[in-house]
Parts: structure tokens; C-alpha cells; sequence
């Protein structure tokens, strides 16, 4: 299988706040985008997988976000849920570029 | 089986029943004859049913379900007329025969009314049953003057309790000095001081005479011509206990029911006990000492072999707020005892332990009874005091003292008066169920089950059996799983040290997860703004979503819109105006919702904003933790009933106080009139208007758990409605757990804390002004949302 990744541009760098996560659609691809408290950006799929929560209007604290609607925790490096729940959503690389975020995809 | 029958259906005679089923329940086919239409009820806790601490379906102890369990047949509301002792009949009002093998009488004992002339008008009333209680509430919703007769124990709760229902109280009582029984003079001057201040009224050395009145009472004229006007009369002069039957059926009746050691009467397969049964020359009309009979009886029936019944040695505490005073032995001087006395008037502080050959034999404690227990017990066994130096009885036990004294204690000794658990029965629960907590032991045992008055001292045997297990910190609830401290230590900590921000009180307080959690980060950011509105700039991104996007977040991720309605108000403009954005959003469903407001349902995130700005509304705010509606009858101006204009008080209120932030969600409403439309009395704050004012309820929920509203008082105004509104919510906000409703908060706290706070003018004006400080930093959050053009970014979704 052909496994080419693309980066791609998805908005300015300035105008993700910390904490408070972003939702984009990359080619159909729904990704929930974040800005930690020491700066890094995390991009992980945006559903939830226990009842498909949108994850960028969760709570996010140190590298987790707490799904808004059943509270599952999940963590934005690795992607996989936290004990007791269990589950895992997509992870992506993002890198910065000239004051952009770009997605690895 | 033989047949077991009762006659009454109280608390003494049910108690001796589930304590001889705890011994055998295949001995008997029990009947029991009750002519009150209830099932047993906690008659003790009438006087805070009127106090308003507690409702009637919380003072139920055993429910029908009980019975049924049981295999008891009940017969209610008929009354038992005839004992026939030879052939072992029992013959009821409506003409039912019972054959018994062994008869118990329970017939407990009816409250004294004075024969006097005019005793008999309507609004003359004694306070023994659920039916009195109820009658004396509904008086206090239309009339204004009580009048107690008598101020003894009794009287004195329910001239409280119709002073919390919103009357004006007398107290009448015929000697010189309050509760004479169990007060000497200074203690009984204290006690009279507190109540005067608390707005009872007395007249004392006052021999009623008459009740005025053609058909209900108009007042009251005493023996040297005064008179006192007044619309309800409360006898509370004591008890006589019902011996008609008895007596009618031959028995050996003196001032009550004469019973010996194992509550035989002069007929051995008839037993009596509780307040209808005379032991020693005694009566008795507090719950041990009848618990304690029908625990012997209960061995007695059961063929256990029991010492019997010895007589109890009474201890009594006054169940009204901000009276702390304790009883105990017989508090009367002679030649023969003396009298260790400590007095306090700064302090309103009284004490005094009559001594007799070295042993405690009365214990007076007025303005601090802390140490009532401890000294009770050292009276019951009789503990040779000579040890003691004078200060040391005085001294409040220090925590090693306490742990002594409980170590000390015989494993047969109640520590539970109500529900007679002994200490040995709570350490064998704590070790065999395994229980840690004073919750635990209280579901196990029952022990505190009923007062609540030995719970320090179940906590003491739990840290003593548990020894180095018994976690501390385990008896209360950390904030979350971030730290131990609680909310109160929390807030503490952030006042004393002067803490700025969530960051700062995780460091300083060193919470596990520096960056919280999502339990702690959206409480935190709230505490902050509740205790410095001016300084601390609201987080958003500690705000749960819902707050966050400003809208209700519904399953599929779409969310709510709910315009305010002041009082559930709309205009036609308005109207139209939902329906044409509804249209052009394609909002799939549009409804009333529970908070009679219109909701528009499933509008997708990124047309939040422009939903908003069409709509050009204020935000109804159906998604915070603050202010939800003001649910409004349309009172005066329409409805004929309508006694004060509701609609326009609902919608004021809804303005004072909307937008700011609450520990959790809160509803209000007004009715009009007592039909109460607007079902005011569930909500968390609730006005009834009445012709002569507005009656202000607190701490109702129509929610998860159904509480109805405490009463706290009539007010003459709007305007004030409005100061008690703003001073009530912002004792809320300053002690209210994040995520706590005010139903269990103000269980919590107790009614009457709020209830004092509210009435003390100074701090009511406190806490008004603290609220309206804190409602100047608000503005309504989406005309605030669609100026920042930053945050407004967060509803967008990029698409590539």
C-alpha cells in the first residue's frame, strides 16, 4: 500500500489558543487540533470513539483532553484512551511553518 | 402460631415489634389496631417538620411496605373499644373481632388540653400528631398570632417552629422560669434571653382563663383580666396517657397503665408499654426510655432471659437553632447535693453538675452542651468524681480524654439512645462488615440513624476499633482526584494565602495534575470569580463545553439556542423572528422547553454565531451553572385569583439576577396565588404571593431527587423579594460546592443557618452587595462572544 503523506496547511498559527481545540476537515478527514500549555500542537481524529463526542470541545489538561459529553480521557500523544475506558483515535504530526500549521496526512 | 396483638400503632409499640422479629419471627401472627391513618412515623421530629428542617415523608420510620414484609396485619384509622379479657377479644369501632394470645398496649397518650371555656373553638390545638402539625402549618398560611400555652420542652419547639412558619408567637406559661423541668433559673433566664432574640414573645406567670372566640378563637383572656388576641391556640401543657381502654377493661390503671419489671399488667398475657405504661410510679415521654421497654418486652415475649426494666435516667436537648442546652438527672438542689457552677455571661455560657457523695446526680449546660454527653455518662455509671479536680469536669475533652472515655466504655452501653445500638454491636459490625466510614456504620447499625447526636462518638469507636487503619481523610471527599482537600479547604487556602489563580492554588496546594482536570479546572476557575469578580479574568478554556460555546451540547454534537424570556414572556416581533432563523438554518427541531422558553434544537456550531446575531436576543443561558428562568404565573393583572402582580415580579427577578455564576444551575418561580401554577415550591428559590405580602421558599428541586422548598419568611415588598433573592444566591456562590445544587446544599447547611443569615439585616445587606459587585462584571455572553473576533475563531471548522 502506498503510504505517502502530505502536508498540508490548515490555518494560521495565531489563531489557535491554548487549551481550547479546533476542529478541521482535511480532505473529509475530521481532525480536532490543540495547543498545549508548553507551546507544542497536537492534532488527533475528532470523535470520540465511545459515543463519536466532538473531542476539540473537551477540557484539555497537561497532554489530555476530557471528552465534553461522557468524560473519557484521552491522550493527544499517543491517542490511545485512558484506564478504565479503552479505545484509541488517530494520531498526526503537525509541524509549523512561517506562522502556519500544517498536517501530516 | 400464636396471635400477637397491639393496640397502637406509635414508636414505642413498633419498636418493640421489629425487636422481637430481630429475636424470632415465627413465634407470632402479629395484628396491629392504630386508629391515626399513618403508618409509624418519628413523632419526635414533628417540631422540625415545623421548623421546616425536614418534611413528613422523611419522618416515616417503618412504611407499609413493612407491615406487608413482615406478615403483619394493620388495621389503621379504627379504633379498639373493647378488651375483652376472658376470652381474649379485642373488639374495634366498626365491629371486627381479634382473638389475641398475648395483647400489648401502645395506646401512647394524647396531648393535655386545659378544660377551659372555649377550648373546644376551632384553631385550639395540641402538638402530638402529624394532623396537629398540619394544622398549625396551614394556620400559619393565612393567620398572623399564635399563642403557646405552656414553656415546657415541647412548647418552646413548636413556638419556634410556627415563628420559622412566619407568625407572631406568644409563649404563655404559668410559672416564672422556662422548662422548669429541666432548667434551674439562670439557665432557664438564658434560654428565655435567645428566644426573645430569635422574636419570641412571653408572657410568663400567666394562668389562662378562657379562649375568646364565637367559633374560631380570636384570643386569649388570662386569669387577671389581660387579653391577647390572637387566631391559633397550640396547648402544649403536657401529656396524658390513653388509658380508657385499660381501665374500661379492668385493668390496674394509677396515673397510667401499671406494668412491673417486664412490662406485665395486672394481667400477665396483657403487656403495655411506652407513654400509656407507669413503671416504678414513673411515666415517661421521651424516646429512650420507651425504646429501652420495648426492648425488654421484646425479650420477654421471646422467652430471652433480661434483668427487666429498671427505669431510665432521662437526658433532654432543645431542638431550636441557636439554643444549645442539655439536661440530664434530676437538676433540683436539696441538703444533700452539691453544686459545681461555672457561669459565663460574656460568653452566654452556663454550667452546673449537682454532686451527691462524690457521683454526678444533674447536669445543667446552657450555650455550650459539648460536653453533655461525656458528663451523662459519667452520671449513668456513677463514676466517683473525686479524681476529678473541679476544672477538669469543666474542661472541654481534649481528643485524648474523648478516646480514653470510649475505650473505657462497657460494650454494653448504648450509644445510640434512639435506635439502642450499643458500642459492642458497632464494633462488631466495624469488624465483620468490614466498615470504615461513619456512613457505613450508620447504614449497618442504624446507629445515628435517627437524631444524628452520637455521630462523634460513632466516629471515636470507628477510630478506635480501626485503630491505624482508620483513615481520616476517608470521612470527608477530596475536590477531585487531583487532591484530598476539600472545596472548603480549597477556598480556605486561597483566601488565607492570597492565591491569583488556578495555576498558583495547583502548585501552592500541590495537586497531583498541575493543569487539573476536567473536575477541578472548570471549579476552580469558578471559585476564583465567585471570591475576587473584580480582579480574576474568567478562563474559557477552564469552562465545560457547554459554557464554553455558550449553547447546550446535544448527543450529535450540534448544539442548543434558547433565547431569555424574562418570565417567560415573548413578543410577536420575537416570534416571527425565530421562525424565520429556524428556517433559514434549517433547524430540525423547535420546542417549548421545560423552563417554558422556546428552544431552537440541532443548530450545527459554525452557525452558532450567526444564529446569535440574527436572532439579536439575549442568551437564555439554558446551558450554565447560573440562573436558568424565572417561571411566572401571570398573577394579578390577568388571572382572578391573582393576589400580587407574580409576572412582573418574575420578570424583575429574572433581570437581577440572571447571568451571574452559580455553584450549579438554578430555577426560580413565582406563583400569583397558593394555587401555585408556577410550581414555585420545587424550585431553588420560590415566592408565593399572598394577600398580605410574599412568602419566600428556598432549596426546592423538581429534579433528580424531589425536595419541596423550605419556608423562610413573609416580606411586605418587591423590592425586598429582590435583597433576599440577591443575598440568598450569593450565600449560595460563596458556600456552595462547584456542581452542588441548592436542595442538598441547603440540607447541607442546614435551613436554619441560611434562614439566620437571611434574617440578620447586616449580613443580608452583606451579601446583597457582594452579589451585586459581582453582577457588574457580567455582560451578556453572546453580544460579548460576537465582539471578540479571537474567540469567535473556536466555532469555526476549517475545511481543505
Amino acid at each position: 500500500m502506498n503510504m505517502t503523506k502530505s502536508l498540508i496547511r490548515v490555518m494560521p498559527e495565531k489563531e489557535l489558543i491554548p487549551f481550547i481545540g479546533r476542529e478541521v476537515n482535511v480532505y473529509g478527514t475530521s481532525i480536532a487540533l490543540f495547543r498545549l500549555s508548553d507551546g507544542t500542537i497536537k492534532a488527533v481524529g475528532s470523535r470520540c470513539p465511545h459515543t463519536n463526542g466532538p473531542l476539540a470541545e473537551g477540557i484539555v489538561s497537561g497532554e489530555f483532553v476530557y471528552c465534553p459529553l461522557q468524560n473519557w480521557k484521552v491522550s493527544l500523544t499517543t491517542g490511545k484512551v485512558q484506564a478504565p475506558d479503552e479505545g484509541e483515535v488517530p494520531t498526526y504530526e503537525t509541524v509549523i511553518e512561517n506562522g502556519n500549521i500544517f498536517v501530516s496526512i | 402460631m400464636k396471635k400477637l396483638v397491639m393496640i397502637g400503632n406509635g414508636m414505642a409499640g413498633v419498636k418493640t415489634l421489629e425487636e422481637l422479629l430481630q429475636r424470632d419471627n415465627t413465634r407470632y401472627e402479629i395484628t396491629i389496631i392504630g386508629d391515626e391513618p399513618y403508618p409509624n412515623y418519628n413523632r419526635i421530629m414533628l417540631s422540625n417538620v415545623l421548623q421546616g428542617k425536614t418534611s413528613l415523608d422523611e419522618i416515616t420510620i417503618n412504611d407499609w411496605n413493612w407491615y406487608t414484609e413482615n406478615n403483619i396485619t394493620l388495621i389503621t384509622g379504627e379504633k379498639a373499644i373493647e378488651i375483652d379479657r376472658g376470652e381474649k377479644i379485642v373488639e374495634t369501632e366498626y365491629g371486627k373481632e381479634i382473638h389475641y394470645d398475648e395483647l400489648i398496649i401502645a395506646t401512647g397518650s394524647s396531648s393535655f388540653i386545659l378544660p377551659l371555656p372555649g377550648s373546644r373553638l376551632e384553631g385550639v390545638v395540641g402538638f402530638r400528631t402529624i394532623e396537629d402539625t398540619e394544622k398549625m402549618m396551614q394556620a400559619a398560611q393565612c393567620k398572623t398570632k399564635a399563642v403557646v400555652i405552656g414553656g415546657g420542652l415541647l412548647g418552646l419547639e413548636a413556638a419556634r417552629g410556627l415563628i420559622d412558619q412566619g407568625m407572631e408567637v406568644h409563649v404563655v406559661h404559668l410559672l416564672p422560669t422556662l422548662m422548669e423541668q429541666q432548667l434551674d433559673a439562670p439557665a432557664a433566664r438564658m434560654l428565655k434571653k435567645d428566644l426573645e432574640k430569635q422574636g419570641m414573645k412571653f408572657k410568663m406567670e400567666k394562668q389562662t382563663e378562657e379562649i375568646l372566640g364565637e367559633t374560631h378563637v380570636e384570643g386569649i383572656r388570662f386569669k387577671d383580666g389581660e387579653e391577647l388576641a390572637c387566631d391559633l391556640v397550640v396547648m402544649a401543657v403536657g401529656i396524658r396517657p390513653n388509658t380508657a381502654l385499660a381501665e374500661k377493661s379492668g385493668l390496674e390503671v394509677n396515673r397510667a397503665i401499671v406494668v412491673n419489671d417486664y412490662m406485665e399488667t395486672s394481667d400477665p398475657s396483657v403487656y403495655a408499654v411506652g407513654e400509656c405504661a407507669e413503671h416504678n410510679g414513673m411515666t415517661y415521654g421521651l424516646v429512650a426510655p420507651l425504646f429501652e421497654q420495648g426492648r425488654v418486652l421484646a425479650a420477654h415475649l421471646t422467652e430471652i432471659k433480661s434483668p427487666g426494666y429498671q427505669g431510665t435516667v432521662l437526658s433532654t436537648q432543645l431542638k431550636v437553632a441557636g439554643c444549645d442546652l442539655f439536661s440530664g438527672g434530676d437538676i433540683h438542689e436539696d441538703d444533700e447535693t452539691d453544686a459545681i457552677v461555672v457561669q459565663d455571661a460574656v460568653a452566654g455560657v452556663y454550667k452546673k453538675i449537682l454532686v451527691k457523695e462524690n457521683k454526678i446526680t444533674g447536669i445543667v449546660l446552657y450555650g455550650d452542651a459539648g460536653d453533655g454527653n461525656r458528663l451523662f455518662s459519667m452520671l449513668k455509671n456513677e463514676t466517683d468524681i473525686s479524681d476529678f479536680t473541679t476544672a477538669a469536669v469543666f474542661q472541654k475533652a481534649g481528643e485524648e480524654d474523648e478516646a480514653d472515655l470510649l475505650a473505657e466504655m462497657p460494650a454494653e452501653e448504648t450509644v445510640c439512645g434512639c435506635n439502642g445500638v450499643t458500642k459492642g454491636k458497632i464494633v462488631q459490625s466495624i469488624l465483620e462488615d468490614n466498615l470504615t466510614t461513619y456512613e457505613e456504620v450508620k447504614t449497618c447499625t442504624k446507629a445515628g440513624a435517627s437524631c444524628g447526636k452520637c455521630q462523634p462518638m460513632v466516629e471515636g469507636i470507628l477510630a478506635l476499633t480501626l485503630g491505624a487503619g482508620y483513615d481520616a481523610a476517608a470521612q470527608k471527599n477530596g475536590m477531585c482526584e487531583c487532591t484530598a482537600l476539600t472545596r472548603d479547604e480549597v477556598v480556605a487556602e486561597i483566601k488565607e494565602k492570597g492565591l491569583q489563580t488556578p495555576q498558583e492554588i495547583r502548585y501552592v496546594l500541590e495537586f497531583k495534575n498541575k493543569e487539573g482536570c476536567a473536575k477541578c479546572r472548570p471549579a476552580l476557575n469558578y471559585y476564583m470569580r465567585m471570591l475576587r469578580p473584580e480582579t480574576y479574568a474568567d478562563d474559557k478554556a477552564s469552562r465545560l463545553v457547554n459554557e464554553r460555546m455558550e449553547g447546550n451540547i446535544q448527543k450529535d454534537g450540534t448544539f442548543s439556542v434558547v433565547p431569555r424570556m424574562y418570565g417567560g414572556t415573548t413578543t410577536a416581533e420575537d416570534l416571527v423572528k425565530m421562525g424565520e432563523v429556524a428556517k433559514k438554518y434549517d433547524v430540525p427541531l423547535v420546542k417549548i422547553t421545560g423552563a417554558s422558553r422556546i428552544g431552537l434544537y440541532g443548530v450545527k456550531k459554525e452557525d452558532l454565531p450567526h444564529v446569535w446575531e440574527e436572532l439579536g436576543m439575549r442568551s437564555g443561558y439554558a446551558y450554565s451553572k447560573s440562573l436558568r428562568n424565572v417561571k411566572s404565573c401571570v398573577g394579578s393583572q390577568f388571572c382572578r385569583f391573582g393576589t400580587q402582580d407574580s409576572l412582573r415580579l418574575g420578570i424583575r427577578l429574572e433581570q437581577e439576577l440572571e447571568m451571574v455564576d452559580t455553584p450549579h444551575k438554578m430555577k426560580m418561580g413565582v406563583a400569583g396565588c397558593p394555587r401555585n401554577c408556577s410550581e414555585a415550591l420545587t424550585k431553588d428559590f420560590g415566592v408565593i404571593c399572598v394577600d398580605n405580602g410574599y412568602q419566600l421558599y428556598i432549596g426546592g428541586n423538581g429534579g433528580t431527587e424531589i425536595r419541596e422548598c423550605d419556608f423562610v419568611k413573609i416580606v411586605a415588598t418587591e423590592d425586598e423579594v429582590i435583597a433576599y433573592a440577591k443575598a440568598y444566591v450569593q450565600y449560595y456562590r460563596e458556600t456552595g460546592i462547584y456542581g452542588e445544587r441548592t436542595a442538598p446544599w441547603v440540607d447541607r447547611l442546614g435551613v436554619d443557618t441560611i434562614k439566620v443569615m437571611l434574617q440578620d439585616e447586616k449580613q443580608r445587606t452583606y451579601y446583597e452587595n457582594r452579589f451585586t459587585e459581582a453582577k457588574d462584571t457580567y455582560q451578556e455572553a453572546w453580544s460579548a462572544m460576537l465582539a471578540k473576533t479571537q474567540e469567535k475563531k473556536m466555532y469555526e471548522i476549517t475545511r481543505v
